[in-house]
C-alpha cells in the first residue's frame, strides 16, 4: 500500500473536477485526480458532448430532408444508426483523451480507481492494484450525479432507457415515450423525432421545459408539435407494462383520465440525483440533503479542507456551473483575492433541440415575483435578414429589464443557433451593463445577433426592424 | 517628453471657444511670453502666450476652428533636444499638460493666472438617447481626476441612491466597483455632504514606508481629522485658488474698540478685534455683493446675506461656525454670538446647520503672532480671509515715516466665482471699514 502527499486531491474527473485540477496546477498546487471510469466524466463521455454529436447528425439530416427548399437535389436520403452512434463515441473518445493530455501537461497525477474520504486529509483510492492512500491538504468532491429513478418506472436498460442507453441505440426505435421534458428529455425527443420516430413527451408540470420562461416554453411546445411530436403536459406516467419488444404505458392525462399507449422504447429523464454514496460522507460527517451534499457559498462542506462542487451539490445541473465552482473552490483554498461566489442568475442554460433554447437570468414571471417593475423586449426571427437567409425564420429573443435601474434581469431565446448567442447577454450580465450600453453596442450585420440588439431596443420601444 | 498645449479657459464658465488665429507655425521656436495664438469667445478675443520654451512640434487644431473644448490639446511643444520623432506614439490627450497658458487680457490687477486645469477625464460612452431611464452617467472620477472603475449598473444605482462612488472600495476584478458594493453602501455617503463624514481621502503615498517601524507613534485619524483631510484636499484639488494681500492700519479701530469696551464694561460684552473684522467683512460683502457667491458647477449662487464663518481651533482640529446674516448685526450682537458659537464649538456641541454653508470665512492667527499666511477655502464658500497679527510697523505716509499698527490680511478666492479685480474691490471695501470704523455705522 503506497502513500503520497498532495496539496489537493479531487475525486471525480468530470468537467468540475478536471477544471479544478488544471486551475490548482496553475496556482502551483501538487494535485491528484481520482477517476473510477473515464476522464471527463458524464459530460464528455455520456452527456453534453456525445449528445451534441448525435444532434448534429439529426440537424444535418433535417437539412438534407429540406434540400429542395435550398435548391438542392438529394434523392432518397437515409441514415445508418450504427454510424451515427459510432461518430458520437469517437467524438467522446477524442475529448476524453484530450483531458488526459491536459492532466499530463499540467503534471496532475491521475489515479484510476474509486476514491473516498478516509479520515482528515486522507483520500483512499481503490485501484485495480489495490488500495492507495493519498494525503491531501485539501479535497474536492466532484463525483457528479446520475439519473433519478421513479418507483414503478425504473429503467432496465433494454426497454426503459436512461440517457446512457438512449445515447447508443442499436437501431432507431419506431416509437418512443420520453418521461420528463427538461433539457435531457427534450434533446432526446428532438433527436429521435428527426429520424422519424413517433415521440410522445410526458411532463408532469403544466408546460415543457419548466425552468424556461413561460412564453418560450409555449413556443417550444408549438414548434415540437409542428415537427410531429406528441406532447402531454400536466400528465403522469402511472405504469409501464413491459412486453417482449415494447412497453405499454399508462398515462394519466391533464384531465385525470388514464390512457394507454404502446411504444418500442421509453426514456426516463426525470431529473438527476447526486452520487453521494460510498465516498465516505457519513463517517466524515458531511451533510447530505435531498441527494446532494450541502455546501456554503465557497463550496465548503463544513469539514475542514473538504469542498464539493458540481452536480453533487445540486442544481443547476450544468457542466459550466461545475467548472466555475471548481475554479471558485480552488481559488478560495489558495486564498486568491477578489473572489465572488457563484451567482446562479448568471449561469446560462442551453437546450440543443431543434429549435434550440437558451436563457440566462430571471424569467419574466420570476422577475415580477421578485418585485421588479419590468420592461420586456421581444424580437422575432422573422424580422432578421440572416435568419431568413438561413431558412430559419422561426424563433424569438426576449429580454427583461428592471425599469428603475436598467439592469438586464433575464434573456430568453428560442430558434436557430441561440445556444451560441446567449453568451453575449451573459457577458453583459456579468459586466453589469444596463440597456444603455447594450443599445450602444454595434452588432455585426447580417447576423442572428442583431436580434439581441433589437430585443433590447424593443424593450424601450425603439426596435428598428419591426 | 513633448508637452501638449491645451485650449485655455478664458473665464471660469468658458467651455469652448474658437481658435481664431495662430501666430506660430510648425517648427517655430517660441519662448515664454510669446503670443502663440488668438482665442475667441462670444465675448472677447484673447491672446494665448507660451509659458514654456521650445519648438512647435505639431499644430493640432487649425485656425478658424470653432467649438474647441477647453483643455483640448491644440498644439504640441517640443523641448530642447526633442525632435518630431518624439511625437511618434505620443498621445497629446494623455501627456503631461503644459504649464498654464497665460492669456493676455487678464486684468493687470489680478495676480492669479488663469490656470489650465488637468485634461478633462475620459468620458464614458455617450449616454443613451432621450428615452426614460436611458441615460448612462458618465464615468465618474475621484478627487484627483482619476477614472473610477465601476460597472454601468453600479454607476446608475449609485446615482439613484446618492452614493458617492469615490467613497467605495470595489470588490470586482482590479477593484472595479460592482452592484453589490453599491448596494451595501449607505446612501448619503456623498462626499459633498459636509462635515461629520468620516472618510479620509485615499492617500497615494503611505508615509509609513519612509520611517522605521517603532520610530513613531501611530495615531488613528478621528472623524474630525478625516473630514478636514478630505474636505481640504478636495478644496485644493477642485478650487483654483488665488490670493490677494493687503495691509490695513488698525490704530483707529483699536482706539474705537477701547472706547466702546470702556462703555460696555458693565454690560459684560467685550468687543474683540475679530468682531470688528467680522462686521467689516460682512459689510464689505454687502457693498460688493458679487463677491458674496458660491460656485455651483453650472451657476453662481449669489447669496442674499453675509453668512460669515469664523475658524475656531479645537483640540486636534478646527471647525468654522457661521455667524448668519452678519451684515444685519451690530458689533455687540456679533461679539456675543461669536463668543457663544466659539464656546459651543470647543465643547463640540454645534449642530451641522451651524457650521455648514456660509458664504465667507475669516481665519485669524494674529494672536499667535503670525504676520501673514494663506488659508484654504472652505467649500461651498468662494473666499476666506487669513488675518495676521496687528503689529507696530513703520509706514510712509505723504512722504513721512510714521509708526502705525498694521495688520496684513490675505484673501483666498475661488477663481471660478471671483476674479482678481472683484476680489480687489472687496478687499478695498474691507480695508475701508477697518481703517475707518466709523463707516461701519453708516
Amino acid at each position: 500500500m503506497s502513500e503520497k502527499s498532495y496539496d489537493l486531491v479531487i475525486i471525480g474527473s468530470g468537467p468540475g473536477g478536471y477544471v479544478a485540477a488544471v486551475r490548482a496546477a496553475q496556482l502551483g498546487m501538487k494535485t491528484a485526480i481520482v477517476e473510477r471510469d473515464r476522464l471527463g466524466g458524464i459530460c464528455l463521455n455520456w452527456g453534453c458532448i456525445p449528445t451534441k454529436a448525435l444532434l448534429r447528425s439529426a440537424e444535418v439530416y433535417d437539412l438534407i430532408e429540406r434540400a429542395e427548399e435550398f435548391g438542392l437535389k438529394v434523392e432518397n436520403p437515409s441514415y445508418d444508426a450504427a454510424a451515427i452512434v459510432k461518430r458520437s463515441r469517437e467524438v467522446s473518445e477524442r475529448l476524453s483523451k484530450g483531458v488526459g493530455f491536459l492532466m499530463k501537461k499540467n503534471k496532475i497525477d491521475v489515479i484510476e480507481g474509486s476514491g473516498r474520504l478516509a479520515g482528515e486529509g486522507v483520500v483512499e483510492a481503490e485501484t485495480k492494484d489495490g488500495k492507495q492512500t493519498l494525503k491531501a491538504k485539501n479535497i474536492i468532491l466532484a463525483t457528479g450525479a446520475r439519473a433519478r429513478t421513479l418507483p414503478g418506472l425504473e429503467p432496465d436498460g433494454k426497454l426503459v432507457w436512461t440517457y446512457r442507453e438512449a445515447m447508443v441505440p442499436d437501431a432507431m426505435p419506431k416509437s418512443l415515450l420520453v418521461i420528463g421534458s427538461g433539457a435531457i428529455g427534450i434533446e432526446f425527443a428532438s433527436f429521435y423525432r428527426a429520424f422519424g420516430c413517433e415521440v410522445t413527451v410526458v411532463e408532469v408540470m403544466d408546460r415543457i421545459l419548466p425552468v424556461e420562461d413561460e412564453e418560450i416554453s409555449k413556443m417550444a411546445a408549438r414548434a415540437f408539435k409542428k415537427r410531429g411530436m406528441k406532447i402531454m403536459t400536466g400528465a403522469k406516467v402511472e405504469k409501464l407494462d413491459k412486453q417482449k419488444n415494447s412497453v405499454k404505458a399508462t398515462i394519466a392525462n391533464a384531465q385525470g383520465k388514464s390512457e394507454t399507449i404502446e411504444v418500442e422504447r421509453v426514456i426516463s429523464a426525470v431529473g438527476i440525483t447526486g452520487n453521494v454514496e460510498k465516498i465516505g460522507l457519513e463517517d466524515a460527517g458531511i451533510k447530505v440533503e435531498k441527494g446532494h451534499v450541502v455546501v456554503d457559498e465557497w463550496l465548503r462542506t463544513g469539514v475542514k479542507g473538504v469542498y464539493a462542487i458540481g452536480d453533487l451539490v445540486g442544481a443547476p445541473w450544468l457542466a459550466h456551473k461545475a467548472m466555475h465552482e471548481g475554479v471558485i473552490a480552488v481559488e478560495h483554498m489558495a486564498g486568491v483575492k477578489g473572489l465572488h461566489p457563484l451567482d446562479t442568475k448568471k449561469v446560462p442554460g442551453c437546450t440543443y433541440s431543434a429549435p434550440q433554447i437558451a436563457s440566462v437570468g430571471l424569467t419574466e414571471a420570476q422577475a415580477v415575483e421578485q418585485g421588479h417593475k419590468v420592461k420586456v423586449g421581444r424580437f422575432p426571427f422573422t424580422g432578421n435578414g440572416k435568419a431568413i437567409a438561413l431558412g430559419e425564420d422561426q424563433g424569438l429573443i426576449k429580454t427583461i429589464f428592471d425599469e428603475k435601474t436598467g439592469e438586464l434581469l433575464g434573456a430568453h431565446m428560442i430558434g436557430a443557433e441561440v445556444t451560441e448567442l446567449i453568451q453575449g447577454y451573459t457577458v453583459a450580465k456579468n459586466l453589469e451593463t444596463t440597456e444603455a450600453e447594450l443599445m450602444h453596442t454595434i452588432f455585426p450585420h447580417p447576423t442572428l445577433s442583431e436580434m439581441m440588439h433589437e430585443s433590447v431596443l424593443d424593450a424601450y420601444q425603439r426596435a428598428l426592424h419591426i | 517628453m513633448p508637452t501638449p498645449v491645451l485650449m485655455p479657459a478664458l473665464s471660469p464658465t468658458m467651455e469652448e471657444g474658437t481658435l481664431a488665429k495662430w501666430h506660430v507655425k510648425k517648427g517655430d521656436t517660441v519662448s515664454s511670453g510669446d503670443v502663440i495664438a488668438e482665442i475667441e469667445t462670444d465675448k472677447a478675443t484673447m491672446e494665448v502666450e507660451a509659458v514654456d520654451e521650445g519648438t512647435i512640434g505639431e499644430i493640432l487644431v487649425a485656425e478658424g476652428t470653432e467649438g474647441v473644448a477647453v483643455n483640448k490639446p491644440i498644439a504640441v511643444l517640443l523641448e530642447e533636444g526633442e525632435s518630431e520623432d518624439d511625437l511618434e506614439g505620443f498621445d497629446p490627450s494623455k501627456g503631461a499638460p503644459s504649464a498654464p497658458q497665460k492669456t493676455e487680457s487678464e486684468p493687470e490687477a489680478a495676480p492669479a493666472p488663469a490656470k489650465a486645469e488637468k485634461p478633462a477625464p475620459e468620458k464614458a460612452p455617450a449616454p443613451a438617447a432621450k428615452d426614460p431611464g436611458g441615460k448612462a452617467p458618465p464615468a465618474p472620477t475621484d478627487a484627483s481626476g482619476e477614472r473610477i472603475f465601476a460597472s454601468p449598473l453600479a454607476r446608475r444605482i449609485a446615482a439613484q441612491k446618492g452614493v458617492d462612488l469615490a467613497s467605495l472600495k470595489g470588490s470586482g476584478p482590479h477593484g472595479r466597483i460592482v452592484r453589490a458594493d453599491v448596494e451595501g453602501a449607505k446612501p448619503g455617503a456623498a462626499a459633498s455632504k459636509a462635515a461629520g463624514q468620516a472618510m479620509a481621502p485615499a492617500q497615494s503615498i503611505d508615509a509609513r514606508a519612509f520611517y522605521e517601524e517603532g520610530s513613531y507613534e501611530e495615531i488613528p485619524l478621528d472623524g474630525m481629522r478625516k473630514t478636514i483631510a478630505r474636505r481640504l484636499t478636495q478644496s485644493m484639488q477642485e478650487i483654483p485658488h488665488f490670493y490677494l494681500t493687503v495691509d490695513c492700519r488698525l490704530d483707529e479701530l483699536l482706539r474705537v474698540r477701547k472706547e466702546l469696551n470702556n462703555e460696555l464694561a458693565d454690560g459684560g460684552v467685550k468687543l474683540s478685534v475679530n468682531d470688528f473684522l467680522i462686521r467689516a467683512a460682512a459689510l464689505a460683502l454687502k457693498k460688493v455683493p458679487e463677491a458674496n457667491v458660491s460656485y455651483a458647477g453650472d451657476a453662481l449662487l449669489k447669496h442674499k446675506h453675509a453668512d460669515v464663518g469664523i475658524a475656531v481651533a479645537l483640540d486636534g482640529g478646527l471647525i468654522t461656525p457661521i455667524l448668519r446674516a452678519a451684515e444685519t448685526k451690530g458689533l455687540a450682537q456679533i461679539a456675543s454670538e461669536a463668543k457663544e458659537l466659539a464656546g459651543r464649538a470647543r465643547d463640540k456641541k454645534l449642530k451641522p446647520s451651524e457650521f455648514e454653508g456660509g458664504s465667507f470665512s475669516i481665519s485669524n492667527l494674529g494672536m499667535f503672532g503670525i504676520k501673514h499666511f494663506t488659508a484654504v477655502i472652505n467649500p461651498p464658500q468662494a473666499a476666506i480671509l487669513a488675518v495676521g497679527a496687528g503689529e507696530e510697523r513703520t509706514v510712509v505716509l505723504d512722504g513721512k515715516v510714521e509708526v502705525a499698527t498694521v495688520m496684513t490680511v490675505t484673501m483666498s478666492c475661488d477663481h471660478r466665482a471671483i476674479d482678481g479685480a472683484l476680489g480687489a474691490r472687496f478687499l478695498d471695501a474691507f480695508k475701508g471699514f477697518v481703517e475707518f470704523p466709523a463707516r461701519m455705522l453708516l
